[in-house]
């Protein structure tokens, strides 16, 4: 039920009123409106009961496992967001003079140097709003350098089948073609096949490592080396930098440029479309492309820069810092944790991945890269089960909602049929993995006694199963109410 | 089981390719293929009168769990398309070597169409992805 529809005609929620008349005696006549304003008219409780129902409905991280693969759905520490939310922060605006936020914008410069530590790369540039703005950033950086040394024909980016999909569409945002380069049987890029690729048109290789396939490529050096003989420029996607934090640095690896997803490996807030930030980091050749503005510190005073500092830089992707408050929830993050802090996230992302690899394996279940170590997320395959009790993975995955289970990400990577992507991150205590161990493993039973009970689940959620078909087909999300002027 | 009739030839992308009365080449993709990709929801279609060569991109299926590249599998000029897939990409789904074909064309070298696989080599294919 949507609020409208508990409207009626003449409800008000006074207790929320402003205190006196308001003078609207300053608005110019024409910006007054000259229709009744479409809003709900319902009292304080009636908002009450239908946000906390519609949050009751919700199957989330506060309340559920949520073990969704390559999108590391970890506990947003309250108190990060307590700190965040304390008034000296919240009432700070972007065009107050630098030096009345001088203390805010130690913040940002500050987190760029943190920033700048973890990746290993020298430059950072926090403004994209979301990672796939900062995908576009980094892919449009590689190709203002190409073009500054009037390397004009390098025309491909080569990008692994099993990549996220926005990799190639950001390569092909920027206006590359996509080459795409498959991934050996080991888990691996072929390196070998990747040497015959390369040539003068390489513009770069967009990679993330470890793998979406939840596998740390060994030859990432030789990969790097390859790619930068050829003259290109290596792209590192940061989805998967959880499970490396402390351990081992993109820059270090030979990466020329990189996103980070602060939602991910920084618990800010996920979902709901943002509010997301994207930052940048960068080798010494991309510096100058940099987007505006950073921030330095330059006679005892924090400064944004402008397109005078940076003359060479790609430009603006948002108004000031764009997100701001997500930047400072991961400053306090980073802090809260601290060096040792972060290297455990590392630790127990991977310890906590591989303990339900281990046990699923020993359950029968089929992973599809059994000789190798999980990072922090691993892929099971269905296959067998959909061949012999006609039970597909998601079939499987709905029926985790009735154990109290969020489904983990399902039929990605493409190139694996029927399968699971399981990361289920740090913050998770062993109880709560063991739970999900245990209810796999009884829906594989019940996939074999009574096939039918999980074809037809989830059975306890308010909401059954989705018309997949329907909502993507006939996509509608405005409700107009009735207007009664 | 998955349908593979033995009158059309097959590509390793999962298209089938048929010889018409007139010469002309049909083509759409598998059974196999459809159930891979689940209920498909859109389908986008080549421009009639474009020349491709083998292997080309001739046209993209988006299904609810993935989208897919459609490969031209015979050089060649594309003459007609079947337009019932824009309101009904279901077709595929339900009838993939019928009502749910995706178009037609001219090949350059009708002859190539001896050098696609045939319905057993297709078969083995399939069976070795299990």
């Amino acid at each position: 039920m949507l609020i409208f529809q508990r409207s009626v005609e003449g409800r008000v929620a006074l207790g929320q009123w402003v205190d006196g008349d308001l003078d609207l005696s300053d608005l110019p006549e024409a910006g007054l409106r000259q229709t009744k304003a479409v809003l709900p008219e319902v009292s304080e409780l009636q908002v009450v009961r239908h946000y906390t129902g519609l949050s009751q409905r919700n199957f989330g991280i506060d309340t559920h496992f949520y073990p969704l693969g390559s999108c590391t759905m970890k506990y947003n520490p309250r108190g990060v967001h307590e700190m965040a939310m304390q008034p000296q922060w919240l009432s700070r605006h972007p065009l107050s003079a630098v030096d009345d936020h001088q203390s805010f914008l130690k913040i940002l410069f500050e987190l760029q140097q943190y920033l700048s530590d973890i990746t290993g790369m020298p430059g950072v540039s926090l403004t994209p709003m979301a990672g796939s703005q900062g995908e576009f950033v980094g892919v449009a950086m590689i190709k203002a350098y190409h073009d500054a040394n009037n390397d004009t024909e390098r025309t491909e980016m080569i990008v692994p089948t099993a990549a996220h999909g926005t990799n190639p569409a950001s390569a092909v945002m920027c206006g590359y073609t996509v080459k795409e380069i498959p991934t050996g049987s080991d888990g691996n890029i072929d390196v070998d096949q990747l040497r015959e690729m390369v040539g003068p048109k390489t513009a770069g290789i967009m990679l993330t490592n470890p793998s979406t396939l939840g596998i740390f490529s060994r030859r990432i050096k030789d990969v790097s080396a390859i790619i930068h003989e050829a003259g290109g420029l290596l792209y590192y996607d940061g989805a998967n930098l959880n499970a490396i934090l402390g351990k081992v640095r993109p820059g270090d690896m030979g990466f020329d440029v990189m996103h980070l997803n602060l939602h991910k490996t920084f618990a800010t807030p996920h979902g709901g479309g943002g509010p997301g930030a994207g930052p940048v980091a960068v080798a010494d050749r991309l510096k100058p492309y940099l987007p505006i503005p950073t921030v330095v510190f330059e006679n005892e005073k924090y400064r944004w820069t402008t397109k005078n500092d940076s003359p060479d830089s790609i430009g603006r992707l948002s108004c000031f810092m764009g997100n701001a408050a997500i930047l400072l929830r991961a400053y306090l993050y980073i802090r809260l944790l601290g060096r040792k802090g972060l290297t455990r996230v590392a630790d127990f992302a991977t310890l906590n991945a591989n303990y339900i690899m281990k046990r699923l394996q020993q359950a029968g279940f089929e992973c599809a890269f059994p000789d190798r170590r999980a990072s922090h997320e691993f892929v099971i395959s269905f296959k067998k089960e959909k061949k012999q009790w006609g039970v597909s993975a998601m079939d499987i995955a709905k029926r985790l909602l009735d154990y109290g289970c969020h489904a983990p990400t399902t039929y990605f990577p493409l190139s694996i049929p029927e399968c699971f992507l399981i990361e289920p991150t740090e913050t998770e205590s062993k109880q709560e993995l063991d739970h999900f161990i245990d209810a796999l493993i009884k829906i594989r039973g019940e996939s074999e006694t009574d096939p039918e009970l999980v074809k037809t689940s989830p059975h306890t959620c308010v909401v059954k199963r989705l018309d997949d078909v329907k909502a993507v087909r006939e996509l509608n999300l405005t409700w107009k109410p009735t207007i009664n002027d | 089981m998955f349908t593979i009739p033995t009158d059309c030839r097959y590509t390793k992308t999962h298209e089938w390719v048929r010889l018409d009365d007139d010469g002309a080449f049909t083509i759409g993709i598998t059974d196999h293929a459809q159930e891979l990709l689940g209920d498909v929801v859109f389908v986008e279609l080549p421009n009639v009168d474009a020349e491709l060569r083998a292997g080309d991109e001739a046209g993209v299926i988006e299904s609810v769990k993935a989208a897919s590249d459609l490969y031209a599998p015979l050089a060649g000029q594309i003459i007609a398309v079947n337009e019932l897939l824009d309101e009904q990409p279901d077709l595929i789904n339900q009838d993939a070597y019928g009502g749910g074909w995706i178009f037609r064309m001219k090949a350059l070298s009708p002859d190539d169409w001896q050098d696609l696989l045939d319905a057993s080599d297709y078969q083995q294919l399939i069976s070795g992805e299990d």
